[in-house]
């Protein structure tokens, strides 16, 4: 049994091959040595095992027992045959490994001989270099023991020499600043001084030092008394004096006085330029009515040439030339003078003032902490009280602009104005200068706005002017040419309808493109690129109550108001305004109302973004006053024209005997000269209003009227009054007539039409006509010629009115009341009186 | 307190003449003269019942011709004057004369205008004078002297202004002066008013659109209101508490009052009526009444408190007062005082030529229309009580 382990392993052996088996070999000496690390996990697997031939517990007897017991004979020779081989392959393994190992023990040793040879050298020398180094130490302290003395002796020298410098400094001082002084180098005298300054006090009590000092002192006073005086010539520029300042401060000058000083010299320069602004605004003074009085003359001659040019209102034509022809400066020289000289000039003060008092670093006995407070206050008075000189003159000169000419002119001027304060706005943050500058803009642009709405009026009046000349020039022709009846007095219309539309539009035109230029004009103080566009008032008040209000709302109102003293003035008398002038302002008027005024207005608002923060003029309360004043200029027209036919029919009824009149042939004159005239007046109303309604005529209004005071119904009407027993009837009659009319106003309201106004002509000519014949008393041909012309009036007149019926009603009262005031009324025959009105 | 409806009266002429009867102070009696070519002309004596509101009329005739105007003797009922239209040749002259009623008239003629049989008998007016004046052109008015004893007359004729002094019971005329108005021109004098004031020394008269004073003393103009209207002058009347001031009316419709001191602007002036404005009278109690008639056919009474003789109201003595009305005073001192028109009177269907206060009622007045309608209307009671109290 144990053979058959053995021959396993001996079997198993041989094929072994030479590298493992030298790994093996390697193991076990590593074994043996202690170096197990990497046979141990194998060795103690096996280790345990007494029978492992290998292992570290192997007993020989165990093995030989469990060989015996277990394995054959034959097994057993094997074993041991094998065991031999085994011996002997490990013997000569052994022998060989001696043989290596031995040979590396020669050299070794060899070696170690070797050196111990050279540290024995070694040793020698360091032991000589330590003895040397000691040696020199010991020289070396005995060398800087005998340096010592010589050192200490230097150094106090060399103090003393620094001393003596100083001291030199200080004795050479009183010659130095004197040079200086010759020199003018007063900073450096200064400097110097001030280095000295201290030891001197200091040392005071030293008799040779007080020299100095008191020299110093001289000197220094002397140096003071000269920058002084040359602070005070003033001839020098503004940064030589700074320097004086500068220097004067350290010199312990008091701080306050030379603010003073600073400030009143710079004053002196200031008020000078001030005084240069101010001579140029004197003289001009004398010219000055002048240029004032040029804005007048413009709008008519700019009203001539208004349908042609298209712009009647070019701002540059009139004004400019005129104003640049004379001598004197334009604001915007002016101003621009005024910035360069006193504003830059002023900024240059507050600069260097600023820089010297109030900014200048606080140092020693100077830092007194109120300086900078004293020297900000004195320099706002200064600045303050100098600024309202210039504003004041600033403010004059604007005041002197009265040409509303050129506005961008002037815009220019207070932007620059406005600009160049920002700078002092800027250098001196608390100053009230600004706002008063802002001011000044907010008040010139009101005055403007003011000048602006005057251009305007005297803009409307002049046109209005030349509308009457208008209307003046070809009737004045037309009624030469007419024959000149002495009945015709103030006749109007005949020859001046032709133009009415034209002069209407050419007006609304002008007028409009009148508040437009202006508007521009206006506008350029809102413009992007004016400084002060963006202050609170040009966004806000300037342009609703300014603009809206006091310009164009203003405006729209004095245009009615005017209107409306046409009325008013002309009311004594029928009136010196020309009918036709009325009846033009009216249309006008009513074109407002109906357009115009929302119109201007909605341009206005969206032209300067109008924000109403303020109530304003509601469009709806013009347009009502506009309306007004149209109602009642075409009342009035009414009645001028009805007036002027009424004298007529008037005179024509006074002056007549009508008692002992002759049998009518014709139709008086004065009949047909009222429907000639009451046609032309028709014409002239139908060129600007409309036709309007009227009641519906029958096919021949003219002859079925014709025949309601004439035949049966007029006999009716006269009949009682020739029988003595029912005097009632007659006004029973016509009370019964007059039931059933309706009352008619005479001088009533009229609509904005054509047949309106007509019809209101007509009522007061008829009823005057009426009033006249019951004061008169007729005989039998007055009463026939009374027919035959309310006859003839019938067949013109109905043809003008809403209501023909009205005409009817008038002219049967006239015959009715001109039978009752007949002493012999025979009326003439219906047929005759038709003969006599056609034949006219 | 609904007032009173007003009161027709018709006529069966034209008539144009309408005075009340001054001497008059008991009885509300209107007189009007008529206008007929044809018939004898009637002079109407209208008595108003203001009680039981009825009226009763007198017929006299005026047979020298057809009346233009009318006014009664301020001392005298029984006498008047007129002018009218005497027709002569075909030649038509205006002239003026002064009358006496008959005595009887009172008695016996008083009827109810609803009874036509009696008016076929009326009773001839009694000629007292003429006050001829042939040589000085057609009378347009004749004026008595206000509150005077009815001896002294102002007539109009054409451009001449006479004052006449009537004796021996008024059967005799004779001038005592006269004025004529100078000028270019046919002027003719259109109306007049013989003022209360100053002694009964001051004329305005009216021509044209010109408003004249004269000082009846030496017969001198004394003032001038030239344009006065912006056409005829139709009517004048003087306030009978402020001396100084005078009401106008006339063709532009207007009615106009002039303090006449400063004659370059009227004091107010109004503008209601639609057509010509005939007549203008204030009432003799309280002036702040202005009556206006205008042939559109409408009488306007109208309270111009702010020009009144009276601006704060009825000035009632301390005495008068009880405790209870003091407040009441004090309430009414505190409402506005405002000019305003007070009523516009639409009873006329033709134009209305003549308006008048009634000399015995304060608060009654009559209108008369070219027809022969005579209205008599009352101030409404509200403002009457808001007047007195």
């Amino acid at each position: 049994m144990d053979g058959d382990i053995c021959a396993t392993d001996t079997a198993t052996t041989p094929p072994d091959s030479d590298p493992a088996r030298k790994r093996r070999v390697h193991g076990m000496l590593k074994l043996y040595y202690g170096l197990n690390e990497e046979g141990k996990t194998v060795d103690q697997a096996e280790s345990m095992n007494p029978c492992d031939i290998n292992g570290t517990h192997f007993d020989p007897e165990v093995y030989l027992n469990k060989l015996r017991r277990e394995c054959s004979l034959g097994e057993l020779m094997d074993q041991e045959s094998c065991m031999v081989k085994q011996i002997r392959s490990l013997d000569s393994d052994m022998q060989t490994l001696v043989y290596e190992n031995y040979n590396k023990f020669i050299s070794a040793t060899d070696t170690i001989r070797k050196m111990k040879n050279d540290f024995k050298k070694m040793e020698d020398e360091m032991d000589c270099l330590s003895t040397n180094m000691a040696a020199i130490t010991e020289f070396s302290a005995h060398i800087s023991g005998t340096l010592q003395d010589q050192h200490a002796q230097i150094t106090k020298l060399s103090g003393v020499h620094t001393l003596l410098r100083k001291l030199q400094f200080l004795f050479e001082l009183p010659a130095r600043l004197n040079k200086c002084l010759e020199l003018q180098a007063y900073s450096q005298a200064v400097s110097s001084h001030r280095r000295a300054r201290c030891v001197l006090q200091q040392y005071s009590h030293m008799p040779s030092f007080r020299g100095i000092q008191d020299d110093c002192h001289a000197i220094m006073d002397k140096l003071a008394q000269e920058l002084r005086q040359k602070f005070r010539d003033g001839g020098s520029s503004a940064e030589d004096l700074s320097e004086c300042v500068e220097l004067l401060l350290q010199l312990d000058e008091p701080a306050e006085e030379l603010c003073d000083k600073f400030l009143s010299h710079a004053q002196s320069r200031l008020e000078a330029n001030l005084r240069g602004l101010e001579a140029e605004l004197r003289p001009p003074l004398s010219s000055g009515p002048t240029s004032v009085i040029d804005p007048s003359i413009g709008p008519a001659r700019r009203l001539s040439a208004a349908p042609t040019a298209g712009s009647p209102a070019d701002p540059t034509s009139p004004g400019n030339p005129f104003l640049s022809s004379s001598s004197r400066t334009d604001i915007l020289e002016f101003i621009d003078r005024g910035c360069n000289e006193f504003v830059s000039s002023l900024c240059l003060v507050i600069a260097s003032y600023q820089e010297l008092f109030v900014n200048r670093p606080q140092e020693g006995n100077l830092a007194s902490k109120d300086i900078p407070h004293m020297a900000i206050g004195k320099l706002h008075a200064f600045v303050d009280a100098l600024a309202t000189c210039y504003f004041s003159l600033v403010e004059r000169r604007i005041q002197e602009e009265k040409s509303v000419g050129d506005n961008s002119l002037l815009v220019r001027a207070l932007d620059r104005f406005h600009r160049r304060l920002q700078a002092v706005a800027k250098l001196l943050p608390g100053s009230a200068v600004p706002s008063q500058g802002t001011e000044i803009v907010v008040r010139a642009a009101r005055e403007r706005i003011k000048q602006y709405l005057a251009a305007l009026q005297s803009f409307y009046l002049d046109s209005l002017r030349d509308v009457r000349q208008a209307l003046a020039a070809p009737r004045l022709g037309g009624s030469s040419a007419g024959g000149g009846s002495h009945l015709a007095g103030p006749a109007t219309g005949k020859d001046a309808p032709a133009s009415l539309p034209e002069l209407l539009s050419s007006l609304s035109a002008s007028i409009l493109n009148q508040i437009k230029s202006v508007l521009a004009s206006v506008h350029l103080f809102t413009a992007k690129d004016i400084t002060f566009s963006n202050k609170p008032y040009f966004k806000g008040e300037f342009c609703s109550q300014g603009v809206r209000e006091s310009l164009v709302v203003n405006f729209i109102k004095f245009v009615c108001q005017s209107s409306r003293q046409f009325c008013e003035s002309a009311g004594d008398r029928g009136g010196s305004t020309p009918p036709a002038l009325l009846l033009l302002l009216s249309r006008l008027c009513l074109d407002y109302e109906t357009s115009t005024i929302t119109y201007i207005l909605t341009l206005t608002d969206e032209q300067f973004l109008v924000q109403h923060h303020s109530p304003v003029t509601a469009v709806a309360a013009l347009c009502g006053e506009a309306r007004g004043a149209a109602q009642k200029l075409l009342n009035h027209y009414v009645k001028v024209q009805g007036l002027i036919i009424s004298q007529m029919l008037r005179k024509s009824v006074e002056t007549r005997d009508w008692v002992n009149t002759i049998e009518p042939r014709n139709v008086r004159a004065v009949m047909k000269r009222v429907v000639e005239d009451t046609t032309s007046i028709d014409v002239q109303v139908g060129l600007l209003y409309e036709e309007g309604v009227r009641k519906a005529h029958s096919s021949d209004s003219s002859k079925r009227t014709f025949s309601v005071y004439s035949g049966s119904r007029q006999q009716t009407r006269y009949a009682p009054s020739y029988a003595p027993s029912a005097p009632m009837d007659t006004n029973l009659l016509s009370n019964i007539h007059k039931l059933f009319s309706e009352r008619i106003d005479i001088f009533s309201p009229v609509e904005f039409n054509k047949v309106s106004v007509l019809t209101g002509i007509i009522k007061i000519s008829l009823k005057t006509f009426l009033e006249c014949v019951r004061l008169r008393t007729f005989g039998r041909y007055g009463l026939q010629q009374i027919q035959v012309d309310c006859n003839y009036l019938q067949m013109y007149l109905w043809r003008f009115v809403s209501d023909e019926n009205l005409v009817h009603f008038l002219l049967d009262e006239i015959v009715g009341s001109t039978a009752h005031r007949c002493l012999d009324p025979a009326p003439m025959e219906q047929s005759v009186i038709e003969v006599i009105c056609e034949r006219g | 307190m609904e007032d009173d409806a007003p009161v027709i009266y018709g006529l069966e002429f034209q008539a144009r003449a309408l005075t009340s009867q001054t001497a008059e102070s008991d009885a509300i009696r209107f007189l009007v003269g008529t206008q007929s070519l044809k018939f004898d002309n009637q002079i109407h004596i209208i008595d108003f019942d203001d009680e039981n509101n009825i009226i009763s009329k007198s017929v006299l005739l005026h047979q020298a011709g057809e009346i233009w105007h009318i006014s009664a003797s301020p001392a005298d009922k029984a006498v008047l004057s007129t002018c009218y239209n005497k027709t002569s040749e075909s030649r038509v002259v205006t002239c003026g004369a002064v009358w006496s009623m008959p005595p009887e008239w009172e008695s016996g003629s008083h009827e109810s205008p609803d009874d036509p049989h009696n008016s076929h008998n009326p009773q001839n007016l009694e000629l007292l004078c003429h006050l001829d004046n042939s040589a000085h052109g057609n009378a347009s008015s004749v004026l008595w002297e206000p509150m005077g004893d009815g001896k002294r007359v102002i007539s109009l004729a054409d451009n001449h202004a006479l004052l006449w002094d009537l004796t021996e019971s008024s059967t005799q005329a004779t001038i005592s002066s006269s004025a004529t108005l100078e000028g270019k021109g046919q002027l003719k004098f259109t109306s007049g008013k013989w003022s209360p004031h100053h002694n009964c020394t001051q004329l305005a008269t009216a021509n044209d659109t010109a408003i004249r004073g004269w000082d009846l003393r030496t017969m001198s103009q004394i003032y001038c209101i030239e344009n006065a209207h912006g056409q005829l002058v139709r009517d004048l009347d003087f306030n009978p508490n402020k001396q100084y001031y005078l009401a106008s009316c006339g063709d532009d419709c207007k009615v106009k009052f002039w303090d006449v001191r400063n004659i370059n602007e009227p004091v107010k002036s109004l503008e209601e009526h639609s057509h010509w404005v005939w007549s203008v009278r204030y009432n003799h109690s309280h002036d702040q009444l202005v009556l206006t008639g205008s042939s559109d056919s409408r009488v306007i009474l109208s309270n111009m408190v702010s020009i009144s003789s009276e601006p704060f109201g009825h000035l009632v003595d301390d005495d008068d007062l009880s405790d209870g009305e003091d407040n009441h005073q004090d309430e009414k001192s505190k409402e506005p005082l405002q000019d305003s028109i007070i009523s516009t009177y639409e009873e006329h269907e033709d134009s209305v030529y003549a308006v008048e206060w009634s000399s015995a009622d304060p608060w009654l007045f009559a209108s008369l229309s070219y027809d022969g309608r005579l209205v008599i209307n009352r101030v409404p009671r509200a403002l009457k009580y808001h007047i007195l109290l």
